[in-house]
């Protein structure tokens, strides 16, 4: 008969359980969640076996929310409630949307971040976004059979810092831990590079449903390090779409169309532009709302034709990365493609042309993105080391502020590796000045008016000299997601003020709490429930890795009283991990980290000499 | 409390020799090595506290490098680890054979761009590029061998002017692709 294993006391029965983390695809157009099952990056599938969520979303008077196929099959008969491409809204002030402003919403102008009125009240981007992250986190719970230690969600790589934010704030409002957000270029090239063991330099060109981007990498030993990126955050399939719905109007002679028929020839538009990925022609019909019957052929050559600058645009895109990078076309080793709209011919036809070299194709340009997210997830989730392979990354655009003139001085230039933090020195321009007004911007341009304004705040408390004598201090801090926190400081005084960067709208935690329970108000107790356990997870990892982290190095690096004073914060968890008291778990969550600080250092500083001993010095010069 | 190696200078910290010539692939080579323990990857699923750790150490690791990478920045940097201020702000007077070179690369820069002349922009950045490699050997033998400081500072502040002139060209070719 076979023996029952007890575990030791003080070792957590199972210290390698698998953590169960997700990739998020959140596209345009649609949208996918992956994990790593078995070892295998998989997409997981919904109850009828479809891998891809069309990222659209639709609002029924009593409330009711469908997301979908379910809300694609209403869009035509509900445009105003059936929000699709809220990709392109994300972080995005009315003003930014230009072109697309013809489509069939009521968009309500807001300090920062547009908003769409909707049967069910005015909505934000992020909450629409939510709807499809809430969606997959529920696929991937059926899907996996328990809670999500956390999720990769992935971004492109050209997004800004309030589209960035915007994205995080919409998974924390799906009930989400975020483990990181992930350019997809480069989620594209660990899903390639892993499968196919490849070194050397590669572009990854990206053409999703509403978003362009393109990233150079090196991969070497395991390394992936991102050179340069480029791209356009307002470029993608719609666009092509777009191209053959002007196309429509103009032959048929159409103008002022209602809502209702726009959505139905950009639906047929989509649809024709898709055919013809695979045939020479095809032809277009749709009946509108009055009668008038559209009944056109268009031939690829037309519509190659029409949509010629939009590929050139990309190609601009792809040179800009190139010389960012001090490379040429001849120096890329392979080229990926990824989103759906690399599908088109004449895409393909001018990548190819441009690098010389017949571009890759083998993994499913819809689902490359989220199988590589997921393979990041399942790294940063812990369940297994890393060592193997690194990834550095960059921001895509140069952060800084606004200075005398409407200028903008450059902090932290565009392509550099993050976390990435830099400081530069300003001064007063008055005598007597007490205050300074700090204003953080992102873009290329030179001009304050031409970059993207992300916050606006004042540092107070200057004491009063002679112009040009304060010395404030401004501190950029990047972080891994490429999110920024400025920090400014009067020298003399050491006056500090300090902000994570919030675009104008930037949602507070407060905000995103009440948010997650007015949605649901009728599932209270479940929520209450749902935080109890998250933070009992959250306990026993912590748990479990300062034991392990004690196992390893606690006699090494500390002395007895130290590692005392570690059990006792780990025995008071201990006490209350088990509890209905989410908020004592929380106290003791924070007082078990704040007697680990020291420890904490301590290994980091281990780790780094380590890293550096296998060297000997004749050999570096 | 920062530990105290967090205070060490970018060469010992990357375990290099304090000197403008470095072996560029062991820098790569330790930079990759320090980043594989502490960039935030690998602490994604620990406590806070190693996470802010990470993230502190990395920015610092990846400042370094940036710093030691980039010619001009080395220099500047080891000039101020040896307590010599390159007077870039202050010092704006340049030989006079200097000045008529930059101002002749402008006027080249200019009529490239007028001309939309992809071919001119490409042998004004060669003939650029050959004058900050001649600046640089000279750094190299003032830094290291002479340790003639005010020489270094004189050439770390033409090496300004060049690096800047070489952001304009590289953006010219971005506003003449458009």
């Amino acid at each position: 008969m076979a023996l029952l294993q007890i575990s030791e006391p003080g070792l957590s029965a199972a210290p390698h359980q698998h953590r169960l983390a997700v990739g998020i695809d959140l596209g345009t157009t649609n949208s996918l969640v992956a994990t790593v099952r078995n070892g295998v990056s998989t997409v997981l599938n919904d109850i009828h076996g479809a891998a891809l969520l069309p990222s659209v979303v639709h609002y029924a008077a009593d409330g009711s929310v469908q997301v979908g196929e379910e809300a694609q099959a209403v869009q035509s008969q509900d445009p105003h409630n059936t929000i699709v491409s809220v990709k392109r809204f994300m972080g995005r002030g009315l003003k930014d949307v230009g072109e697309i402003s013809n489509l069939p919403y009521r968009l309500v102008d807001a300090p920062g971040m547009l908003q769409l009125r909707t049967v069910a009240g005015v909505k934000s981007p992020v909450e629409v976004s939510a709807e499809i992250l809430k969606v997959l986190r529920e696929r991937a719970e059926l899907s996996l059979g328990g809670e999500l230690v956390g999720a990769v969600i992935t971004v492109p790589a050209y997004f800004d810092d309030a589209q960035r934010q915007a994205t995080k704030d919409a998974a924390r409002l799906a009930g989400l831990n975020v483990l990181r957000l992930l350019n997809e270029p480069t989620a594209a090239a660990i899903a390639y590079g892993l499968d196919n063991a490849s070194e050397g330099v590669y572009a990854v060109y990206d053409l999703g449903g509403g978003t362009f981007d393109v990233s150079i990498l090196k991969l070497s030993r395991g390394v992936f390090e991102v050179l340069s990126t480029n791209g356009d955050s307002a470029l993608g399939g719609d666009d092509f779409d777009h191209r053959v719905y002007c196309w429509l109007l103009e032959k048929n002679k159409l103008s002022a169309l209602s809502a209702q028929d726009t959505r139905t020839l950009l639906t047929h538009a989509r649809a024709g532009k898709e055919q013809l990925s695979e045939h020479s022609e095809t032809k277009i019909t749709a009946v509108l709302s009055g009668g008038e019957l559209i009944d056109n052929v268009l031939t690829r050559a037309e519509f190659h034709e029409m949509s010629q600058n939009l590929v050139h645009r990309t190609l601009q895109a792809l040179r800009r990365a190139l010389r960012d990078a001090r490379l040429t076309a001849q120096d890329i080793k392979g080229v990926v493609m990824v989103g759906g709209a690399t599908r088109m011919p004449h895409i393909q036809q001018a990548i190819g042309d441009f690098f010389g070299q017949t571009p890759l194709t083998n993994l499913d340009p819809d689902k490359v993105v989220a199988l590589g997210a997921a393979i990041q997830a399942n790294v940063l989730a812990g369940n297994r080391s890393s060592d193997d392979w690194l990834l550095l990354d960059v921001i895509p655009l140069s952060l800084g502020i606004e200075t005398m003139g409407g200028l903008v001085e450059k902090i932290i230039p565009r392509n550099s590796t993050i976390p990435s933090a830099r400081a530069q020195e300003f001064t007063t321009y008055k005598d007597g000045q007490t205050a300074m007004s700090i204003h953080v911007l992102q873009g290329e341009r030179e001009l304050v008016s031409d970059c993207r304004s992300l916050a606006k705040f004042e540092l107070r408390g200057i004491p009063p000299m002679v112009a040009g004598s304060a010395r404030i201090r401004v501190t950029f801090q990047v972080d891994a997601d490429g999110l920024l926190s400025v920090t400014a400081r009067e020298m003399s005084k050491g006056v500090e003020s300090h902000i994570t960067v919030k675009p104008s709208y930037g949602l507070s935690d407060e905000e995103i709490t009440r948010m997650l329970q007015e949605s649901t108000q009728h599932a209270r107790d479940d929520m209450v429930a749902r935080a109890l356990r998250e933070q009992q997870t959250e306990a026993a990892q912590l748990l479990e890795a300062v034991d392990n982290a004690l196992q390893q190095d606690g006699d090494d690096l500390l002395d007895a009283a130290a590692q005392a004073r570690i059990r006792t914060s780990m025995d008071a968890l201990r006490t209350v991990i088990a509890g209905s008291d989410h908020q004592a778990i929380k106290r003791a969550v924070e007082a078990l980290n704040q007697s680990t600080t020291e420890f904490a250092q301590k290994r980091m500083d281990k780790s780094v000499r380590s890293a550096l001993a296998g060297h000997k010095l004749s050999e570096l010069e | 409390m920062m530990p105290a190696n967090f205070q060490q200078d970018f060469f010992s910290l990357f375990n290099l020799p304090r000197r403008f010539q470095i072996d560029g692939i062991a820098l790569e080579q330790a930079y990759r090595d320090l980043q594989a323990q502490v960039h935030p990857d690998k602490f994604a699923h620990l406590p806070e506290a190693d996470r802010r750790l990470s993230m502190q150490w990395t920015t610092r690791v990846n400042e370094a490098f940036q710093t030691l990478r980039s010619p001009l920045n080395r220099a500047r940097y080891l000039l101020t680890l040896h307590g010599v201020d390159t007077q870039e702000e202050s010092n704006t007077s340049m030989p006079v054979e200097f000045l008529m070179q930059q101002m002749e690369w402008r006027e080249a820069l200019e009529e490239a761009l007028q001309a939309k002349d992809m071919g001119a922009l490409e042998t004004l950045e060669q003939r650029m590029q050959h004058e900050t490699r001649n600046l640089q050997q000279q750094l190299a033998a003032d830094l290291d061998d002479t340790l003639d400081f005010a020489a270094a500072s004189g050439i770390v502040r033409k090496l300004k002017f060049l690096e800047k002139l070489a952001e304009e060209i590289h953006a010219a070719y971005d506003e003449i692709d458009n």
